[in-house]
């Protein structure tokens, strides 16, 4: 394929993201509200980059992920995906360039259809989108399932004679099927054994390697993000609070919440893990419904101030590369 | 597989002795006299000889024992005979009517295309609205569709066909005057004009079925796809880039179809069983028919084998619902 990218464009560029949920009630179910899911994000994703998106439960990492790749309707923003944009594109469009962008799903045992045979999930996106002789397929089926490593008499099997991370073998060679150039990772480790989650990474990243992959990795493992993560992102209530390379933002967060994230993790060398001070935040985190005024985080925030409860404050740019929305740095 | 379906097969053998023991036991202690119908006049000790020759002077267990050994031994042996031509079953006693004095089998023979061409052609009618019904509801949930389909789903449910069956008479019999309100046994299709006869007398009495079988099938199709639609491997199947039907009806169906299709094999005695009360209303006189008149006049033989085969039906597509299941869910082993 040809193509003509100018070096620094993103291969994904998405800006002031929105994914409104509607909340109905009362007999006639009128919308009364609306859950605020994904509210306003921005982010760029580089080609061969991983993006790593971490984020406590139900702060909206997941519905980002399926919004971009327009798995989910999306409220308002813009998504550019290789410098094309897609966020308004009828169905029928995303369908064409589904090829490009594909998704690894957090559940490898839900998300295979349980009457389709091992060879059926993997060939059916070839079917689909490619005109290849059954015994191309075939071939094709083997191919991709040498390289994810899964035993080729595994073929005319059905998803649930296998393992957790064989299973999610399966959801990655059906992601690969159609040589995508980026692939959403949806907690693609966290329903595996801890034993299996590293096998299932360096897989990843070896598939990286080999076909110059782009990855947007959402994931709470915040150990496993700083293994893969190129640059990270950190989530909060729907809201990207903080962007940065890996080394520095796990170095020196910036952002309260990145801060309170990052002291949560366990470090391996237990002389530092007796001196780690776990920051722990008071209060719950408010519904995604009826956020607090000012900064989504100030109810909770250890270094809250006045203007944090008026101000919503902006993602900027302190360092090149670093962005962190908080008043704390905004002069 | 295999195995397991000889082992349900020999299972239903004590089953079925049970069920047909059961119903032996239930005739025999249910109040009535077969000899009732006859005219007053006829003197007691006649009556008594009459139930004698009826073979009611013996102890139960004989009786029962008589019954197995006609059912089982010389029905078989006679059916073997009309087909072969050979005769394997001399003179051995079938099952007799009480009513009529013929065998029973002859006369289920008599009523079963009856049956089937009504109640049978119903439960397929309904069968096929329902499927579309069922699928479209669940995908346009909470649309206009659906709410149209759930109304009327309801009114089949709730509604007894003794009232919508009189309810299109009184409008295409009475108003109309489109269709017959009876339905003609005696008539014979032999050339187009009285095939249209046939269609117009079975319209009304199928339809009345269709609508109760498809509001059951339907809220089936629709509870089921539902249950598929928000399951994780449609969003898979999505994210592939597949074309909407392609998700619907290949991914989707196919895992919806499962439990609907047991329970529409499990629906299937229920035909044979004849839909008693509609085959009254619009006189067809099929298997319900006679199983409703063969109770009122006290017929024991009659009620004790129509009710052992609707007994063997209903264990036979239950069993066949089971290996239907085992078919189409790749996750369902039978050992």
């Amino acid at each position: 394929m040809a193509d003509h990218q100018p070096e620094n464009e993103p291969l994904v560029e998405v800006r002031d993201l929105k994914v409104y949920f509607p909340v109905l009630a009362g007999v006639l179910r009128r919308k009364v509200g609306e859950v605020k899911a994904v509210d306003k994000v921005s982010l760029d994703i580089m080609q061969g980059e991983t993006l790593g998106l971490v984020g406590e439960s139900g702060c909206g990492k997941t519905t980002a992920g399926r919004a971009i790749l327009r798995l989910n309707d999306i409220t308002d923003g813009t998504v550019k995906i290789k410098g094309k944009y897609i966020h308004k594109s009828s169905l029928k469009e995303i369908r064409k360039i589904r090829p490009t962008m594909q998704m690894i799903f957090q559940d490898p045992q839900e998300s295979l259809n349980p009457r389709m045979t091992v060879s059926a999930i993997i060939s059916e996106p070839l079917t689909e989108h490619q005109n290849l002789s059954k015994k191309e397929r075939e071939e094709r089926v083997f191919d991709l399932m040498d390289s994810v490593g899964l035993n080729r008499d595994f073929a005319t099997r059905y998803p649930h004679e296998f393992s957790g991370g064989q299973r999610q073998r399966i959801g990655i060679a059906r992601a690969l099927a159609l040589n995508p150039e980026l692939i959403v990772c949806d907690e693609p480790i966290a329903a595996l054994d801890v034993s299996i989650q590293a096998q299932v990474v360096n897989l990843l990243e070896d598939l990286q390697e080999e076909r110059n992959l782009t990855y947007l990795f959402i994931s709470h493992d915040l150990g496993m993000v700083r293994h893969i993560a190129t640059r990270v992102a950190v989530m909060y209530l729907g809201q990207i609070v903080e962007i940065g390379k890996s080394e520095s933002l796990y170095s020196s967060p910036l952002h309260p919440y990145t801060e309170a994230l990052l002291s949560a993790v366990p470090e391996a060398d237990p002389e530092i893990e007796r001196t780690r001070k776990a920051i722990v935040l008071s209060g719950d985190v408010p519904s995604p419904a009826n956020p607090p005024e000012g900064c989504n985080f100030c109810n909770r925030c250890p270094k809250a101030f006045d203007i944090c409860h008026k101000v919503e404050p902006t993602l900027t740019e302190i360092e090149p590369g670093r962005f962190v929305s908080c008043h704390l740095y905004n002069g | 597989m295999f195995n397991y379906t000889i082992r349900r097969t020999l299972l239903a053998i004590p089953t079925l002795f049970f069920i047909s023991l059961v119903l032996f036991l239930l005739l025999d202690l249910a109040p009535g006299d077969p000899t009732a119908q006859l005219p007053l006049t006829i003197p007691p000790e006649v009556r008594e000889k009459i139930r004698l020759a009826l073979g009611l002077g013996e102890p139960f267990h004989i009786r029962f024992l008589l019954w197995l050994e006609q059912f089982f031994i010389n029905e078989p042996l006679h059916l073997l005979t009309e087909l072969t031509g050979v005769d394997f079953s001399g003179d051995r006693q079938r099952v007799i009517s009480w009513q009529s004095r013929s065998p029973v089998m002859d006369i289920v023979v008599q009523r079963l295309p009856q049956t089937l061409w009504v109640v049978g052609m119903s439960y397929v009618i309904g069968t096929i609205i329902a499927l579309p019904i069922g699928i479209i509801s669940a995908y346009r949930q909470y649309s206009w569709f659906d709410q149209i389909g759930t109304f009327v789903s309801m009114v089949g449910f709730s509604i007894p066909t003794f009232f919508t069956g009189v309810l299109l008479i009184v409008i295409f019999s009475v108003h109309l005057g489109w269709f017959p309100s009876i339905y003609d046994t005696t008539h014979v299709v032999t050339d187009w004009s009285s095939l249209i006869v046939q269609i117009k007398q079975m319209i009304m009495p199928t339809m009345v079925l269709a609508l109760y079988n498809a509001a059951q099938i339907s809220r089936f199709m629709r509870a089921s796809m539902l249950d598929n639609l928000n399951q994780d491997y449609v969003r898979t199947a999505r994210a592939k880039g597949l074309r909407e039907n392609v998700v619907l009806l290949v991914h989707v169906l196919r895992n919806s179809m499962i439990p609907v299709v047991t329970v529409i094999a499990i629906g299937v005695p229920t035909v044979f069983g004849g839909a008693i009360i509609t085959e009254q209303v619009f006189k067809v006189n099929g298997l319900g028919q006679l199983l409703i008149t063969a109770i009122q006049a006290n017929d024991i033989p009659m009620v004790q084998t129509l009710t052992f085969i609707f007994a063997v039906l209903i264990v036979l597509f239950n069993l066949l619902a089971d290996i239907l299941y085992g078919i189409l869910d790749p996750r369902i082993r039978y050992e």
